[in-house]
């Protein structure tokens, strides 16, 4: 049953994959990518995991599907003519699809639990898990503290990538920021206040989205989740409050100044506890000298680094969303 | 026949129904004239199929945390689905699409 689903579900994503190429309306297509995601976002969860497809939902088709949507406004909806070597672009495609094809038969059985996957290191992941950090999710553990230099390296990818952002806005002439300058009084007509059912629904809601955020950060070492979606959902929060009530309101509950120091301190935080594990003796990374016993810290670490995550995820998420924002309204 | 088979029961013909409901949306919103009867159709599946097929699966989970989050997801659905299709019309009456006119351009259109 769960083989005809999985199909079912490939299937579509095809067919999305198709529309998407076909479109020439952009606003279309970016609608279409988030369909995309959330596809694929259950086609992880059938594959059991259930981290991965919160982050794609969260990330896929949540924010990014905004942070277009905000790029689409500064520019146009429709695709510029493509250009005319078509068939030049057909035949790269289709050399680059075989050889992709052609590698695919040397993959093992689907599932296959002779695979080379499955017998490397992830038996020891597996065992380790249980023994040294003594969490019930696994992929916490590997992401957090096995593979800790991974996760630092991904936080500071996210990182530069909002300055690349931040960078590229701030290098045209334009509008001061109008956190730099608050406002004095809410401008009327600003983000949906005059839209009263939104707005309603939308105040209502933020405080359930911003506890679950909070969920999703501090359950990820029992269930799937972790900084990176916490991060999101924080963001997506935000970014609601933003959309209802207005940029200004928004700058004003949380500066740029404040973001911008969530961005680097979220950072900072990770690799301060990998600088603390040195300077008690032990590795850059290893959590095991935060405390006493060896499991309590490595827990106490997970914990601090995960917050780390979730912390620049959410100060860069926002800050592009607002940089985006504060173009449009020139 | 025990109560475990009765609760069964009345989750697959809730989850059917539910499906059914599903159905009948994407079919309105292939089938009908203009905007705002395709999102009155769509809206069957936000309302009817969400509730039908999650009250299905409650049955099914059972007195467990479970429910609890599904009950969570259903509310969280039938505040929030409701609001996207009023946003959505509003947006499109804010375009300049007319309920009456739109009607008429599509058949138009279609012709």
């Amino acid at each position: 049953m769960s083989v005809v689903f999985s199909v079912f579900m490939l299937t579509l994503l095809v067919i999305t994959t198709f529309a998407i190429v076909r479109t020439r309306h952009l606003f279309v297509a970016v609608v279409l990518t988030g369909i995309f995601s959330l596809l694929i976002a259950a086609i992880f969860f059938l594959l059991d995991a259930a981290d991965v497809a919160l982050t794609e939902a969260a990330i896929g088709a949540g924010i990014a599907t905004v942070l277009f949507l905000g790029a689409l406004a500064l520019t146009g909806e429709h695709e510029r003519g493509g250009s005319r070597n078509r068939l030049l672009s057909l035949a790269v495609v289709a050399v680059i699809a075989s050889i992709l094809i052609y590698a695919t038969f040397d993959n093992p059985r689907f599932g296959d639990p002779q695979a080379p996957v499955h017998q490397h290191v992830s038996p020891w992941y597996l065992d380790g898990t249980r023994e040294y950090i003594d969490i019930p999710n696994v992929v916490t553990a590997v992401l957090g503290s096995f593979r800790g230099y991974d996760t630092l390296g991904e936080v500071f990818v996210v990182f530069t990538a909002g300055i690349g952002v931040l960078f590229l806005f701030s290098a045209q002439p334009r509008r001061r920021r109008s956190s730099s300058q608050p406002a004095t009084g809410p401008i009327e007509g600003e983000g949906l206040r005059h839209y009263l059912i939104p707005r309603v629904v939308g105040r209502m809601l933020i405080p359930f989205i911003l506890l679950f955020g909070l969920y999703v950060q501090f359950h990820g070492e029992y269930g799937p989740g972790g900084g990176f979606q916490a991060g999101a959902i924080f963001a997506a929060a935000v970014i609601l409050y933003a959309l209802l009530e207005g940029e200004t309101r928004a700058l004003r509950a949380l500066p740029a100044s404040v973001l911008t120091g969530l961005m680097a301190g979220g950072a900072l935080l990770y690799s301060a506890v990998g600088v603390a594990g040195m300077l008690l003796g032990s590795h850059f990374l290893d959590y095991s000298v935060l405390a006493a016993d060896p499991v309590v810290g490595q827990q106490i670490g997970i914990v601090l680094i995960e917050a780390g995550v979730g912390i620049t995820v959410a100060g860069v998420l926002i800050s592009v969303f607002h940089a985006f924002a504060a173009r449009e309204s020139v | 026949m025990t109560i475990d088979m009765l609760i069964d029961i009345g989750s697959w013909v809730l989850l059917s129904l539910g499906g059914f409901f599903v159905f009948v949306g994407g079919v309105g919103v292939l089938r009908m004239p203009n905007l705002y009867t395709r999102m009155h159709a769509a809206s069957v599946t936000d309302t009817m199929g969400a509730i039908l097929i999650i009250v299905g699966i409650m049955l099914q989970a059972g007195a467990s945390l479970a429910t609890v989050k599904l009950a969570a997801i259903l509310l969280f659905l039938l505040l929030t689905s409701p609001t996207a299709s009023n946003a959505l019309a509003s947006a499109a009456l804010l375009a300049g699409l007319r309920p009456s006119e739109s009607t008429a351009a599509d058949t138009e259109r279609h012709q």
